[in-house]
């Protein structure tokens, strides 16, 4: 199907997120939006989906107008969407949430259970998904998640799929299945626009690439154009994607954990008898594909989840039987992988959020009552600091870009003294300038003596950023390798072989983004 | 690579009266999102649809439409007039008696307004702490008998000195509220329990425990087997501030300064913070630190206690003997005046004044003019509905919807998925200005 729109303008108040959009999807294209963070690339899509409605401006679909009451309306006309946030409900299983407002029927009114969950299954089959049509959305690991939101849109027979970053929580592998789904699709006539903030997908798959900024169309790109070109037309300026680093002066062991386990609920053993250390001034990254035991690891450092074995010393004290609040103010600081669940209070103001794990610190309260002109002036300082594109901090954080949320997260953590710094997928759904930025601070603070322990499953940033890599696999460290170890020899360590396997193996290797990336090199 | 910028400026001759059109469209959608204007509108909606039952019970509007066809002009004369009567009734019930032979009995109503505000508005805020931090707190009836109860027996049987009797009672009244909603808030914070279940089961269980004291000879001291207890000392009691003649007691100063708290407690405090983070939250605010059995047991505890002290401001102000009926039905109240005020401070007042006008003005409705008192509970019950519901509001009076765009006429769909994806969509479309 055909999607056209045409000076399509929304606004919030008085500020315009989309200024006269005009864009073609042709039948079959896969159509690359690319952006900075709080361009407007969201709001554009929800526009489309009819979640807004647009204040001027048209939109067609193979030529005829149309227009949404509610995204009811959009899926009827046979417009898919993959959320950035997904919107699923944790309670739910998979079938259900499939199933949510397209219910399949019997002749009662009844719903048709058994069809659901056997379209659940036949789709799942079709594109190789993995996922088990009965289990519960809160058990699942967001990259499955993420294919639970496309199998929902796929089910609904859409002819225009929208994929508001799709990749931003999926592996490389999880990346590749996409990629394939994507080029079935489009051989079946669906039309597909596509966000992602990673340049090296666009270039892979794209027919063509429209980039926004700041509510705009600023121009078009061809896939042959260079990573580079298309980061410097996004952001306006030149971008460094590989960060400049010194080489780590590592001092004496600053974190450590010792033979550390963690039992699931269910009695399952997530981590087994783990063991890091992490000088000052030491980037460790924790590499892996989604769901081996980095989220757990990660989790039981600040407490979130308790440890049946093991140690966790920060600066020679155990901060095993602390509480989340000891362990913040012993001075960790912490980057939740998942940051619409845990890392901010969508209701809260942009204040509020900066200060969440601060609120009982000084400066910002005595302990009994908070301060609030010095919580605002701190959030003023550290979110201009990050370029957090906003309104006014007092705006719930709900009405930022998920790029932005991001950054507010980010900044409340690096902008206090902190004695580890931990952090989940930082730079998730940022925007390649900002993820340079991030990336510098990181190493700025890895040089002010911080041990920094990274977990990753963004092997870009692994290799940006690490000065040794633990890769992870089955909630067992499978080794310890130098920070500029092959991607290859990575990918295979993540798979679970051991570390001189990978290496002789890794020659056999090959993924679809790699070829993309040896093309480039041509 | 092929790059084909596109114009930057797209100023139209048009622009700047677009630009002026869209100021005065965001205008009006900032303020009928307003939560106030809402409200205001309920309360309209709320006097009309009691004014059409007003009609449709009165024996002298359906005599003249008896006649209708022949006469109609007295049927609209006598709707008029009788509407007019029930509602200017209410009014000088509840504010202003400009019919009132001396000036202080004139404004006498506004002052027993008052005297009806209180437990609603202390109890009130118990529960609207409760709804911001997402617990419903259905117990609040259950804490207003604790807090009577407690207060009342401090009052009576207890010798103490003028002002620290009164303290005694009223710390004693809070203490027996927290106590009653600690019970619901620990159990949630230990085991899980669901707050709504206990809070109702201990609303049961305070029903009981009343009904059995008032039959204990050492509870009621008085000597009778009469189901109430002895009166509270003087010493104990909430004096009047306005002198004789006015009802009027200290417990609106009460009233007045737990409001102040509460806004305070909830907006600038960090135990508030913690039970707003909960509330919104919980998985946030455990990553953040918060201690979240810690404080969701303070949020049950703390809202008790200002439901217990309702109660016992109720007793030490105007009833001054325990009976089994002396929470009326104020626990209930409480739970509409919290979910008109929005769950906040000063709209939590408010609610409970127009609530206490509705109850002091039906009265005098009632009796001056026959309007069946019931009237007030349906303006009650049509208010809160309108609340619950800002669409149905915002369609009756043709207001755009919050996202800009006039979905009046909304089809409704079974099949939309849009409650559904509106109710986890990450961005409420809300709009803020820039
Ligand atoms: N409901 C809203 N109210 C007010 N402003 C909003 C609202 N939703 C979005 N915005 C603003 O509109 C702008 C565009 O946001 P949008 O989510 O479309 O960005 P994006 O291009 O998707 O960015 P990202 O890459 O970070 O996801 C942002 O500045 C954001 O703050
Ligand atoms: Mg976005």
């Amino acid at each position: 199907m055909k999607l056209q729109l045409k000076g399509v303008t929304k606004r919030f108040g008085t500020f315009t997120a989309n200024d006269q959009i005009d864009l073609t999807v042709q039948p079959g294209e896969i159509h690359a939006l690319l952006g900075e963070n709080g361009a407007g690339k969201s709001t554009l899509m929800n526009t489309i989906y009819g979640l807004h409605s647009p204040n001027e401006g048209e939109i067609l679909l193979d030529d005829k107008r149309v227009t949404f009451d509610g995204p009811g309306d959009a899926v009827e006309a046979g417009i898919g969407m993959v959320h950035q946030h997904f919107m699923l409900i944790p309670v739910f299983s998979v079938t259900e949430s499939v199933m949510l407002g397209y219910e399949p029927t019997k002749t009662a009114g009844m719903i048709d259970f058994a069809e659901a969950r056997h379209r659940v299954q036949e789709i799942s089959a079709r594109f190789g998904f993995d996922v088990d049509p009965d289990a519960m959305i809160e058990d699942l690991p967001v990259g499955a998640q993420q294919r639970v939101e496309i199998i929902k849109a796929l089910s609904r027979d859409a002819r225009v799929l929208i994929l508001d970053e799709p990749t931003a929580v999926l592996t490389p592998q999880e990346t590749d299945e996409l990629i394939s789904i994507m080029r079935q699709l489009k051989e079946a006539g669906t039309s597909i626009v596509f966000i992602t903030h990673k340049l090296r997908e666009v270039r892979a798959i794209a027919d063509k690439i429209t980039v926004i900024r700041r509510g705009k169309i600023v121009g078009e790109a061809l896939p042959e154009s260079t990573e580079t070109e298309l980061a410097s037309l996004m952001v306006g300026r030149e971008v460094n994607l590989a960060t400049q680093k010194e080489p780590a002066t590592p001092g004496e062991i600053g974190f450590s954990v010792e033979g550390l386990t963690v039992v699931s609920g269910s009695g399952k053993v997530v981590l087994d008898n783990v063991s890091l250390s992490i000088a000052r001034g030491e980037i460790l990254c924790v590499a892996g594909v989604d769901g081996n035991g980095q989220t757990e690891l990660a989790q039981a450092i600040l407490g979130l989840r308790s440890a049946v074995a093991g140690t966790i010393s920060l600066d020679g004290t155990n901060l095993r039987r602390m509480s989340v609040k000891e362990r913040l103010n012993a001075g960790i600081g912490f980057v939740p992988e998942d940051r619409s669940t845990d890392g901010v209070i969508p209701a809260f103001s942009i204040t509020e959020n900066f200060v969440l794990d601060q609120y009982d610190q000084q400066p910002y309260s005595n302990g009994v009552a908070m301060r609030p002109s010095v919580m605002r002036e701190a959030a003023v300082n550290q979110t201009s600091r990050f370029d957090v594109r906003l309104g006014t901090v007092d705006d719930p954080i709900s009405t930022l870009s998920g790029g932005n949320q991001q950054k507010v997260v980010l900044a409340r953590e690096m902008s206090r003294d902190i004695r580890l710094f931990l952090a989940s997928q930082p730079t998730r759904g940022l925007d390649v300038g900002s993820i340079e930025f991030v990336h510098r601070t990181i190493i700025e603070e890895r040089d002010k003596g911080t041990p920094c322990l990274i977990v990753s499953t963004e092997l870009d940033e692994v290799s940006n950023l690490a000065d040794r890599i633990a890769v992870m696999y089955r909630g067992v460290v499978v080794g310890i390798v130098p920070g500029d170890t092959n991607r290859d020899v990575l990918g295979l360590m993540m798979a679970g072989v051991p570390v001189e396997e990978a290496y002789t193996q890794a020659e056999q290797h090959h993924t679809i983004l790699g070829e993309a990336d040896e093309e480039a090199q041509a | 690579m092929s790059t084909q910028q596109t114009s930057d400026d797209a100023r139209t001759p048009g622009g700047a009266l677009k630009e002026a059109e869209s100021r005065l469209h965001y205008a009006v959608r900032e303020l009928s999102q307003a939560s106030w204007v809402i409200t205001l509108l309920s309360v309209l909606v709320a006097l009309v649809v009691g004014a059409l039952l007003i009609l449709a019970t009165n024996p002298q509007v359906q005599a003249t439409m008896g006649y209708f066809f022949a006469r109609p002009g007295d049927f609209f004369l006598t709707s008029f007039e009788v509407i007019r009567d029930a509602y200017s009734a209410l009014f000088r019930g509840a504010v202003y008696d400009w019919q009132a032979a001396t000036p202080q009995r004139a404004i006498r109503p506004i002052t027993e307004t008052l005297v009806n505000a209180v437990p609603l508005i202390l109890a009130g805020l118990g529960i609207a702490i409760g709804f911001r931090s997402g617990m419903l707190n259905i117990g609040g009836q259950g804490q207003i008998i604790l807090g009577a109860t407690c207060a009342a027996f401090i009052g009576y049987a207890f010798q103490l000195p003028l002002g620290a009797h009164l303290l005694l009672a009223l710390v004693g009244g809070a203490l027996g509220g927290a106590i009653w909603g600690g019970i619901a808030g620990v159990l949630k914070a230990k085991t899980g329990a669901n707050e709504v279940i206990v809070t109702i089961m201990l609303n049961n269980i305070a029903l009981y425990l009343i009904a059995w004291l008032l039959r204990q000879q050492w509870f009621v001291q008085t000597g009778s087997n009469q189901p109430i207890s002895a009166s509270v000392d003087e010493s104990a009691r909430l004096f009047g501030i306005l002198g004789t003649g006015f009802r009027l007691h200290a417990g609106i100063l009460l009233a007045i300064a737990a409001t102040i708290f509460v806004w305070w407690l909830l907006e600038r405090s960090t135990l508030g913070f913690e039970m707003r983070a909960i509330g919104e939250n919980p998985e946030a605010a455990r990553t953040a630190g918060v201690n979240v059995p810690k404080a969701t047991a303070l949020v049950l505890i703390i809202g008790g206690a200002l439901c217990g002290l309702g109660g016992a401001a109720h007793l030490l102000g105007t009833e001054y003997r325990l009976a089994a009926g002396i929470a009326g039905t104020l626990g209930f109240d409480a739970i509409t005046v919290a979910l008109l005020g929005r769950s906040r401070p000063l709209g939590t007042f408010l609610a409970g004044v127009l609530f206490g006008g509705l109850r002091a003005g039906g009265v005098l409705m009632q009796a001056q003019t026959g309007t069946p008192i019931d009237i007030v509970l349906v303006l009650q019950s049509v208010i809160v509905l309108l609340i619950a519901a800002p669409p149905l509001v915002r369609a009756i009076f043709f207001l755009p919807h919050p996202d800009g765009s006039p979905r009046v006429r909304r089809r409704r769909r079974l099949r939309d998925q849009q409650a559904a994806e509106a109710a986890s969509e990450p961005a409420p479309t809300q709009e803020v200005s820039k």
